[in-house]
């Protein structure tokens, strides 16, 4: 701003003149975690308008889906956020089986649900480990990843894959889980309850934490219905909304588990909402391998997939929110529509209306409690 | 030989070089120090691939560093931000001068000396924040203003404690005040209780303010990775950046020095056993890197403060504290 007659008047007249600037926050920053990009209008430290800058790896997978028959899209389901791989292709697996009227054996839906909520706690731990040192806590992340190689080896084990899994099929699994994979879950079960035990003594009670996640970064219940956010969000929001139990799939109606919800709407009410839920994915895993019936782990598909013309929807409850897939089909072998309902995507929206006049390392806190998965909001 | 090496200015030199020596030694290997203390938290070796247990480390660390372009970016003004990384590593080593590492082992045996560590000891602000302001970077110039804020609010209440102390020990020259701890631990200004009942905490808040002052975690806004992506050293490469990093560890090195000069006895052994000359030195050298393990240790186990909540901690607790125990060693001293 050039030094004119008039601002040095203002200056004089002890009303200096309000002057912002832009910080370009990212694609490639520290605390973006992926190529996010946020615009921050900024005064001095404090936010005056955060508008996030989205699509750096837009990688066309609704577009793909048009062009590649039912099976061969699934492994695509599992690219798109990598860290919960297990909950999207269950949503894409479910609404072809869905659509086509396919049975799935009792064995393979438990199979499923031990597999996801591993998942779960696996992309929790990342999340964790991500948002400590987003405040600056640099040893926690090195403790979660101890734990989520834990479950990447147990999933390696059984579908080969230890990011990107694509180990649910039409029908039910790629593979029948064995007894070596049951006894290391029941194992791991048993590891992780004094481990997240440790954590709660560790980290959640420091007080420097607690600092810098209570009351910092309010985000409403009317904010999260305005922006569509789910998932933990909406449940630190004080509302319960879960899909595994807002419209029931899988076993999971069969299984007993609570629904954390915080009501203090800030970021410690979703940071214990993740916390809790790992608890109860131990207590989904700890249910489910004492349910698991012997049986066949495929139903019976047909060899040429092709969907009775219509539109189905299939939502799960992924590690960031609700997933739904809706697919048109017109037909044919091939899709006519892929339409995947992403949760960071509905998250990140609510951020530059919530971020409004915080201060910049209070905004990437609550970034990092929002648990943002950069291609799954670009998909 | 031995008369020419006695004479005042070959004498001061040889200390000076010697500093440096010692000050550049521990930089680089307080480094290493720092990241196999923090393997040993987190649970992995550290750097173990450079020489035996990762001892070279900070050897290929440094010629990596040299062999770096020296970059300044365009539309910066490169007087300053070539002059702000020899602005902060000069100070604590001219700081280190008047440290007294023995009974007879000081460069420059000063009245002064407390009051010299201090006037220098603040140039480090002003170096960060012309680095952070002369690299023309959004994020460098927030980490200056940090920077400013921080240490003048934490300048204050570390005063306050140097002024307690110097009202305790009467003297501004460091080996006076050692020499007044002689004779076990319970001769320790940090457990001088009868002077003043709140010496530890006087101690803790000295340890806090340091921390700030070096901008250690959990204090550490000036760099702030997650926030300012590298803070005042953003735009910073290869040796400029290098010789801020080792500055931060010289200013560690002065700061436990003078908190083990002014609460633990300096050279003095804490049981009166093995005292004086080299022995002297090293109990200091013990009770200084016991000081610096221990800001190690904080580092890798705390997150970081907010910006604000590290203020109100100074403004609201540590000053009025300090001002407490000042006024309760008046108070004391008047009746005693």
């Amino acid at each position: 701003m050039n030094v004119t007659k008039e601002t040095l008047h203002l200056a004089t007249a002890g009303d200096a003149p309000q002057e912002t600037f832009v910080l370009n926050l990212g694609p490639q920053h520290p605390a973006a975690h992926g190529v996010l990009r946020v615009l921050m209008t900024m005064d001095g430290e404090w936010i005056q308008r955060a508008e996030p800058i989205i699509g750096y790896i837009h990688r066309m997978h609704e577009k793909m889906g048009e062009n590649r028959t039912w099976a061969k899209f699934l492994p695509n389901t599992s690219r798109i956020d990598y860290l919960s791989a297990m909950h999207y292709t269950h949503a894409f697996v479910g609404a072809v089986e869905r659509a086509a009227k396919i049975e799935v054996p009792l064995r393979a839906e438990y199979a499923r649900v031990i597999t996801s909520e591993l998942n779960r706690i696996s992309s929790h731990m990342v999340w964790w480990g991500a948002l400590l040192l987003d405040l600056g806590g640099f040893t926690p992340i090195l403790y979660a990843f101890d734990d989520r190689e834990k479950i990447l080896d147990l999933l390696e084990a059984l579908c080969g894959a230890r990011l990107t899994y694509c180990y649910y099929r039409f029908g039910g699994l790629y593979n029948d889980v064995d007894d070596a994979f049951l006894k290391g879950t029941r194992d791991f079960v048993k590891h992780m309850q004094p481990r997240l035990k440790m954590y709660r003594d560790l980290v959640t009670d420091n007080i420097i934490l607690r600092k810098r996640l209570e009351e910092i970064g309010p985000i409403s219940a009317e904010l999260c219905r305005k922006y569509g956010a789910t998932g933990p969000v909406i449940r630190g929001s004080g509302v319960a909304y879960d899909v595994r139990r807002a419209e029931p799939y899988s076993v999971y109606p069969k299984l007993d588990f609570k629904i954390p919800v915080y009501h203090e709407c800030d970021s410690m009410a979703r940071y214990m909402v993740r916390m809790d839920e790992m608890e109860q994915s131990l207590r989904i895993i700890d249910q489910a391998l004492d349910q698991i019936p012997a049986g066949p782990f495929i139903g019976k598909v047909p060899r040429v997939l092709k969907l009775p013309v219509g539109e189905t929807c299939y939502a799960v409850e992924a590690a960031r929110g609700r997933f739904m897939v809706r697919i048109v089909s017109d037909g044919k072998e091939i899709p006519y529509r892929v339409k995947l309902r992403t949760p960071s995507f509905s998250n990140l929206s609510l951020y530059e209306e919530a971020s409004r006049g915080m201060i910049l390392p209070d905004a990437l806190a609550m970034m990092g409690s929002l648990d943002l998965v950069i291609p799954d909001i670009d998909r | 030989m031995m008369k020419f090496l006695t004479i005042e200015p070959v004498r001061v030199l040889l200390y000076l070089v010697g500093i440096i020596a010692f000050t550049a030694a521990n930089a680089a290997y307080l480094v290493l120090a720092e990241r196999k203390g923090a393997g040993r938290i987190q649970r992995r070796p550290g750097p173990n691939e450079a020489g035996w247990a990762g001892i070279l480390q900070p050897v290929a660390d440094g010629i990596k560093l040299l062999a770096k372009q020296v970059m300044v970016p365009p539309g910066t003004d490169s007087l300053l931000f070539r002059a702000a990384p020899l602005m902060v590593m000069a100070p604590p080593l001219l700081c280190l001068a008047v440290i007294p590492f023995g009974d007879t082992i000081v460069a420059c045996n000063l009245n002064i000396g407390l009051l010299f560590v201090f006037s220098f000891g603040s140039i480090n602000v002003m170096a960060l924040m012309l680095g952070g302001w002369a690299s023309r970077n959004k994020f460098a110039i927030i980490s200056s203003a940090r920077v400013v804020s921080q240490n003048v609010a934490y300048e204050i209440p570390m005063l306050l404690v140097v002024i307690t102390m110097l009202m305790v020990t009467g003297t501004m020259n460091l080996g006076e005040i050692v020499r007044q701890q002689a004779g076990g631990f319970w001769h320790w200004n940090l457990l001088k209780v009868w002077v003043n009942p709140f010496m530890p905490v006087t101690f803790i808040i000295f340890f806090i303010c340091m921390l700030a002052e070096t901008n250690r975690a959990p204090f550490d806004m000036a760099e702030a990775e997650s926030e300012l992506v590298a803070g005042a050293f953003t735009e910073y490469g290869g040796m400029g950046f290098g010789v801020f990093f080792m500055a931060e560890y010289a200013n560690i090195v002065v700061g436990c020095s003078l908190a083990t000069i002014l609460f633990l006895g300096g050279w003095q052994s804490p049981i009166g056993v093995l005292s004086g000359g080299w022995f002297g030195a090293a109990w200091f050298l013990v009770k200084l890197y016991a000081l610096i393990f221990t800001v190690i240790w904080i580092r890798w186990t705390f997150p970081r403060t907010q910006f604000y909540s590290l203020l109100n901690l100074s403004w609201k607790i540590l000053i009025p504290v300090s001002l407490v125990t000042l006024l309760l060693t008046g108070v004391m001293m008047k009746i005693l």
